[in-house]
């Protein structure tokens, strides 16, 4: 370019614009909500609409939460301090705070179930979290013997004799090895079972009149509370997975006796609701066995419970399984495997990986379903919550209780949807 | 060959169960060492753990006076919570030994489910409850009115009755549970909350302002409430039926959780005498020892003291005692003489 442009063309910028703001309505929070909130009529009646829900709500909740009393012996002596305002009444979870958690366990022996819960964690971790470790996981492998010790009380060789069942089953399997996998795994179900009911009961006599250690008993109808909730939420838990996916694999298997057996257990189980099989376990077994044998209800709520979560977890593996590729069965033939080690190596860490959110749905129901125990007459957190308003202290009192049992519950649940969401996280192999 | 084994196990454990039952229900209470007693969930002033899980109430204080009776120890009782649904199969098929839990006494259950009722410890009766500011004075005066009334009750039928006897049209409100009730009575759903008047008692007693609502006096059914025990062993039967009698006896003749180690010295009436051990040997017959009714009413005193403790007028359920009098005083209580 000449020189003589330079004067011709007089509106040729020789500096640079400083950057200017962009408009108020294309930036910042009003950006946003214009994108967001009122992005059209629709959209902005359904905002005026919300906030005037949410108001209201506050409106409503705000006042009866900000008069919240903590001190007060009944009622009425929240209603006193109230004095004819309306206000939440937490009076009655600190008063019965020790049975809504415990039920009727004894307080002195409260640091039972307190530290099974610390240790439930313990033992959670290693099976839980990668970074924990791996040594961790013989802690595991005992602590539900653990657990029954802390809660139960009793000798402490009972637990450790019915432990040692599983040892003898292990024993077998792998003694029986070399006859092949059908063998060694009929012998590895037949030894515990022999040893539980031949060997387990004389030895936990002997080795207790010569060591007597233990603890205090406690029976199954102290417990009560969030406690009756966990023991059969976890225990159910802890045993409808392993069996849910044997019964997947049965159901999955060329063998047709254990495959009928299996099909004819789920789809049983599956169309019977819950509390029709606790009644079940509550009325009829009290007629079928001998008096006087009187069978551990919450023994037999958590059986009936596990074998209900079982039916379901079968079927969610048994998806799992339906959507792995048939390639991947042939491979582990290719590579020799036997039919366990292709279950463990090449099969289920993938089947699982996909059922993950199925399972964890199914753990969250069985969950809260142990409220359900309540119509067979336990006092779980729901029934207490009866058994409380029936006191003349309490009566009367709803939302309270009711607020604070669903938010218990609700940590729980809220916690093993989060780490479902981590897991899955965590396992996510495929490129995105 | 299978077959046979598995129906003899059957038989066999056919047979234990048999024997078992027939065991003497007192022998395996002492055996034991405790009392298994059938309450309910919790009905306010009748049976209801109290903040230290200890549980309270008037059909607990009867699980209380027999466990003294037979163990020499009114703790030694295991509660056994029990259901609407639960409680009758608890009872026959041996998880509980007694059941004392506000049961209303029928033909059907009597004869038909095998219970054996040892007596009457409630007269109780299904009654009205109305806000006062509606101005009404008798059931009669009731025509037209919402009715908030529990599905599948004998209360919903005796009330269809009562409305048709009297030539009067209702209107009902379908409700699940008591607690369901009284949020649906206080929100004015209803004009009037019936079941049984005991019920309407405690359930005023928890409103903020009982005194904006009355309880009308028609009571419209009979629901005689009592203790139960199984069909078949009437030495357990009899054990119960006087150990309520001799609560019910202690307060016509005036012997009280006060009066009580006064009285057992011995006294010139013949009547306590008897009741209280020092004179003949009723216990013996029974399979007791003489002090038995001692026992019983040392734990919480005669029948008119644990009505009055439990659910009488000094208690915010404010019960009176009407049909549950003596039938000195113009009620229905009445106990078989003591000899």
């Amino acid at each position: 370019m000449s020189d003589t442009h330079a004067q011709t063309v007089a509106f040729v910028r020789d500096t640079m614009l400083p950057e200017r703001e962009p408009p108020i309505l294309e930036r910042g929070a009003v950006k946003w909500m214009r994108e967001n909130l009122f992005n059209g009529i629709i959209s902005t009646a359904l905002t005026v609409l919300s906030v005037l829900v949410v108001a209201w709500g506050v409106a409503e909740i705000g006042p009866w939460l900000m008069r919240s009393i903590w001190d007060a012996e009944s009622l009425s002596g929240c209603r006193q301090i109230l004095d004819g305002a309306s206000g939440a009444c937490w009076a009655v979870i600190k008063d019965r705070w020790h049975q809504l958690m415990f039920g009727f366990y004894p307080p002195d022996l409260y640091w039972r179930p307190v530290l099974t819960l610390i240790l439930l964690f313990v033992a959670l971790g290693p099976i839980l979290f990668p970074w924990v470790p791996r040594g961790m996981i013989r802690f595991s492998a005992i602590y539900p013997f653990l657990g029954y010790f802390l809660l139960w009380g009793g000798s402490v060789w009972f637990p450790v004799s019915v432990a040692l069942g599983f040892v003898a089953g292990y024993a077998a399997l792998v003694a029986f090895r070399s006859l092949g996998t059908l063998v060694s795994t009929i012998a590895a179900i037949i030894a515990p079972i022999l040893w539980w009911l031949i060997a387990a009961g004389t030895l936990t006599a002997v080795l207790d009149s010569i060591v007597p250690l233990g603890l205090e008993r406690v029976d199954s109808d102290e417990f009560g509370g969030f406690l009756i909730s966990l023991v059969i939420g976890f225990t159910g838990i802890g045993l409808s997975l392993p069996m849910g996916i044997l019964l997947a694999l049965g159901r999955q298997s060329n063998m047709i006796l254990i495959k009928s057996v299996c099909v004819t257990f789920i789809e049983f189980i599956r169309g019977v609701p819950l509390i029709t099989l606790l009644f079940t376990a509550q009325l009829l077994l009290g007629y079928f066995l001998p008096p006087g044998t009187s069978f551990d209800l919450i023994l037999r709520v958590v059986i009936m419970v596990t074998f209900f979560a079982a039916a379901y977890i079968a079927e969610v593996v048994r998806g799992g399984l339906a959507a792995l590729p048939r390639g991947q069965y042939e491979a582990a033939d290719a590579l020799g495997l036997d039919y366990w080690r292709a279950q463990r190596l090449i099969i289920m860490p993938q089947a699982l990986k996909i059922s993950i959110p199925g399972i964890v749905n199914t753990f969250i129901g069985l969950f809260k379903d142990t409220t359900l125990v309540v119509f067979i007459g336990l006092l779980d957190p729901v029934g207490l919550s009866n058994a409380i308003r029936a006191s003349s202290d309490w009566q009367g009192i709803y939302w309270e209780l009711f607020i604070f049992i669903g938010a218990v519950f609700f940590i729980f649940c809220f916690g093993m949807s989060r780490y479902s969401m981590y897991l899955e996280r965590r396992l996510q192999t495929d490129h995105r | 060959m299978k077959k046979s084994i598995f129906l003899g196990t059957l038989a066999a454990a056919a047979l234990t169960a048999g024997t078992a039952v027939a065991q003497d229900t007192l022998e395996e209470v002492r055996d034991r060492g405790e009392l298994n007693c059938g309450v309910s969930t919790g009905v306010n002033g009748f049976s209801a753990p109290d903040a230290n899980g200890v549980w309270q109430g008037f059909d607990v204080a009867f699980c209380r006076a027999v466990a003294a009776v037979v163990l020499d120890d009114p703790m030694a009782v295991n509660f056994v919570p029990t259901t609407g649904q639960t409680r009758f199969t608890a009872l026959t098929s041996g998880e509980v030994d007694l059941l004392s839990r506000n049961t209303t006494w029928t033909f059907s259950r009597d004869v038909d489910l095998s219970l054996t009722f040892v007596g009457v410890n409630y007269y109780d009766g299904q009654g009205f409850m109305v806000d006062r500011a509606l101005g009404v004075t008798s059931a009669t005066e009731l025509d037209g009115a919402t009715v908030c009334i529990q599905t599948g009750t004998t209360t919903e039928l005796n009330l269809a009755d009562f409305f048709r006897v009297n030539n009067m049209s209702y209107e009902p409100v379908p409700i699940e549970t008591n607690a369901e009730a009284q949020q649906q009575y206080l929100a004015g759903a209803c004009d009037v909350y019936t079941t049984d008047a005991s019920g309407l008692a405690a359930t005023r007693a928890s409103f903020e302002n009982p005194d904006d609502h009355a309880i009308l006096s028609e009571i419209i059914s009979k629901e005689p409430l009592g203790p139960a025990v199984r069909q078949g062993d009437d030495h357990w039967a009899d054990l119960n039926r006087w150990v309520l009698n001799a609560l019910i006896a202690a307060e016509e003749l005036g012997v009280t959780s006060a009066n009580l180690a006064e009285l057992a010295e011995g006294t010139d009436n013949p009547e306590i005498n008897r009741l209280l051990g020092t004179e003949g040997d009723l216990g013996e017959m029974l399979g007791l020892d003489s002090e038995w009714a001692q026992r019983a009413l040392a734990v919480g005193g005669n029948y008119g003291e644990i009505f009055a403790n439990n659910i009488g007028e000094q208690t915010p359920i404010g019960l009176a005692r009407g049909l549950n009098a003596q039938w000195t005083q113009g009620g229905l209580i009445y106990a078989p003489p003591v000899r």
